[in-house]
């Protein structure tokens, strides 16, 4: 199998369609309209238009040059998606698959959100082009994200607080599911990760893919080594799917949570086993019954047991390698960044420039690291706020 | 010929249509399951579904996922599972069904999971989020074992599929009544009717039809059984019942529910 290129809606063994009947129809309508948009120039020459004028592309390439003096090494670089339209990667999905729910002419839309920053790029694409959108939010999120669900309201979005399950991701995902199998006929369900039954996955990395796209031609070359964090993967299979057949090192960021050891981690692709959920075939945290596990992260967007299926597939191929950082390297990279570049990375994206701070010490100086700076971290200043006083308590 | 393929015989020869009844096991806790078993064999019923309990049940309304969330807090395992249906089977002879999730049996292995459902004495399975397009594994698994795979068929399913999943499909071929989740509903639609006569029209020569979904009280079951229905198939209901009787009158309640609907099925 080629890479990247999925025989019946597989990539090798994960993927798939797992979903219930009704959604079977919607599912062929949705990869059969997403096969007609894909190659039409007027459909991309629309949304390029949106992604320049409304979302703000194409992102920066920086060179971060106080944080590569302070770590001592190879050249680091961030790819600012945290300066989009919203202050994350997800808007670029999200306009792509508003403008194809438009051209199917469904007017009701639907979202899942994690903490948040998918649910605000949806209700923004949606304001944007005329659609209506609801968003499904796990309660347990909607107190952590505060801000992010009144960003929502503002933008006239309903948003429908979860309290099955975990009441996180995972939660409002099935929660997004039952409705969509409800209204069926007249709903849009705009995934945010490159997760779910085919062709979401493959349409969602499509994309994102735009991040990787601009980094092959901003560093007029590849780089040496790209990082991206994996929660369902979205902004990893962006960055890394253009770049998948140039021998570039490439390296995805799970959350270790409290640690691996420890079970309360969410690192799906370090410690998971095969099964399905959410209509594919991928890697879960599971026991032996194979109930899906409540997860843990610090930083909600990457609280999830799954992980994209192409993710799945590029581990057991060798061609990506998939590492984790725990809560607390993540916030001490969060101050590093914040201090020494004047950026304020999302916590999502403070996983990846994590494990680019460990690596970057040990290579040479010629060497090159992109990071992918998935979202800005404003939406998390009170969660670092908090885990600071709790552990200048602790050590007192 | 299945126990389940057998039932539908019989109850032609008599006359009858087939009262399925589900039930989430563990639910409200893990010794009132059989209680609540002899009360639907006490009542009637012809065929007994037995849920077992996933984390992530996306096709099922409100009441079963608190069904699923409460037997799984009570602690939940495959292996006592299969240790109810040992006991089940020790006093009756009813055919039964497994309803879960495909991760479940996933988790396990497809095969080593049905030898030993069969071993126990599941007749056949019910998987909402199994698609025939992914069933390959799963079908060749459940041949080998003489299990039936009873896959759901919705009123937006083309005529091609089907025929397709009716192929795939043996028992009995599941017609989800509502664009929805499991639940109870308030009344039979017409796109429902359409799809019943469309399905009989179709394949309803090659396999029984079973309808569910919504379908809660005699007056549904007796509509259903006017329109051509072979089963019925009726769950959170049963549910909403055990939620809300004390343990002393269970199972005398759901003998007499369980005759009501019954009584429903004979033309």
């Amino acid at each position: 199998m080629k890479i990247g290129m999925p025989k019946d809606g597989r990539f090798g063994d994960f993927g798939g369609k797992y979903i219930p009947e009704t959604l079977v129809p919607a599912v062929e309508e949705l990869e059969e309209n997403y096969q007609k948009i894909k190659n039409d120039k007027s459909f991309q020459n629309e949304l390029d238009y949106y992604l320049k004028n409304y979302a703000g592309r194409p992102t920066p390439l920086y060179f971060a040059e106080n944080l590569t003096k302070s770590v001592g090494g190879a050249k680091i670089y961030l790819k600012r998606e945290d300066l989009l339209h919203g202050g994350a990667h997800k808007i670029n999905n999200t306009l792509g698959q508003a403008l194809l729910a438009k051209k199917m002419k469904k007017k009701r839309i639907i979202a899942e959100t994690g903490a948040g920053q998918h649910g605000v790029a949806t209700a923004m694409a949606c304001s944007c082009l005329g659609l209506s959108s609801e968003v499904y939010m796990g309660y347990k999120d909607t107190v952590r994200q505060q801000q992010n669900v009144f960003r929502m309201d503002l933008l006239g979005c309903k948003v429908y607080p979860v309290k099955s399950g975990s009441q996180t991701l995972k939660d409002a995902i099935n929660e997004a599911i039952r409705d969509w199998i409800t209204n069926v006929d007249t709903t849009y369900y705009l995934l945010g990760s490159a997760v779910g039954p085919h062709p979401y996955p493959v349409m969602v990395r499509d994309f994102q893919s735009v991040i990787g796209k601009e980094i092959k031609k901003q560093m007029k070359n590849v780089p040496d080594t790209v990082i991206a964090c994996v929660g369902g993967g979205s902004n990893a299979i962006g960055t890394f799917y253009p770049m998948i057949d140039d021998g570039v090192e490439m390296i995805g960021v799970e959350a270790a949570g409290k640690g691996l050891k420890t079970g309360m981690h969410s690192a799906t692709l370090n410690a998971g086993k095969k099964g399905v959920l959410h209509g594919m075939m991928t890697y879960l945290l599971q026991d032996n019954d194979g109930q899906i596990k409540e997860t843990h992260s610090i930083s909600a967007g990457l609280d999830y047991p799954g992980v994209g299926p192409e993710h799945a597939f590029l581990k057991d191929a060798g061609n990506v390698k998939y590492k984790s950082a725990t809560d607390n390297e993540v916030i001490n990279a969060f101050l590093t960044l914040t201090k020494t570049e004047g950026i304020i990375p999302a916590l999502e994206s403070a996983h990846a420039i994590s494990h680019a701070i460990k690596i970057a010490k040990t290579r040479s100086k010629s060497d090159s690291i992109v990071v992918t700076l998935s979202g800005r971290g404003d939406k998390d200043i009170d969660i670092v706020k908090q885990y600071l006083r709790k552990n200048v308590k602790n050590s007192r | 010929m299945s126990k389940i393929q057998d039932k539908f015989k019989e109850l032609k020869s008599k006359n009858e249509k087939a009262l399925i009844s589900y039930i989430m096991t563990g639910f409200p806790n893990e010794n009132t399951t059989l209680s609540i078993v002899r009360g639907l064999v006490r009542g009637g019923t012809d065929i007994i579904e037995l849920g077992f309990p996933f984390s992530d049940p996306i096709a099922d309304g409100p009441v079963i996922q608190n069904a699923s969330t409460v037997s799984l807090n009570k602690g939940a395992k495959i292996e006592k599972f299969f240790s109810l249906v040992k006991k089940i089977r020790k006093e009756t002879d009813i055919p039964l069904v497994l309803m879960t999730y495909t991760n479940v049996l996933y988790a396990r292995g497809y095969s080593a999971f049905m030898s030993k459902v069969k071993s126990v004495g599941i007749d056949g399975l019910i998987l909402p989020d199994m698609s025939i397009e992914e069933s390959k594994e799963y079908l060749k698994s459940a041949k080998k074992n003489n299990l039936d795979t009873i896959f759901l068929v919705s009123p937006n399913t083309n005529n091609d599929r089907l025929k397709k999943i009716a192929r795939a499909s043996t028992g009995f071929l599941y017609m989800v009544a509502v664009f929805g989740t499991t639940g109870v509903q308030t009344k039979i639609h017409k796109y429902t009717i359409d799809a019943i006569k469309n399905a009989k029209k179709i394949v309803g020569k090659k396999i029984s039809i079973g309808i569910g979904f919504g379908v809660s009280t005699p007056d549904d079951v007796k509509k259903y059984v006017s329109l051509g229905v072979d089963a019925v198939i009726v769950g959170s209901a049963n549910l909403k019942i055990i939620e809300n009787t004390p343990p002393s009158k269970l199972q005398r309640k759901i003998t007499e529910y369980t005759k009501k609907l019954k009584r429903s099925t004979r033309i």
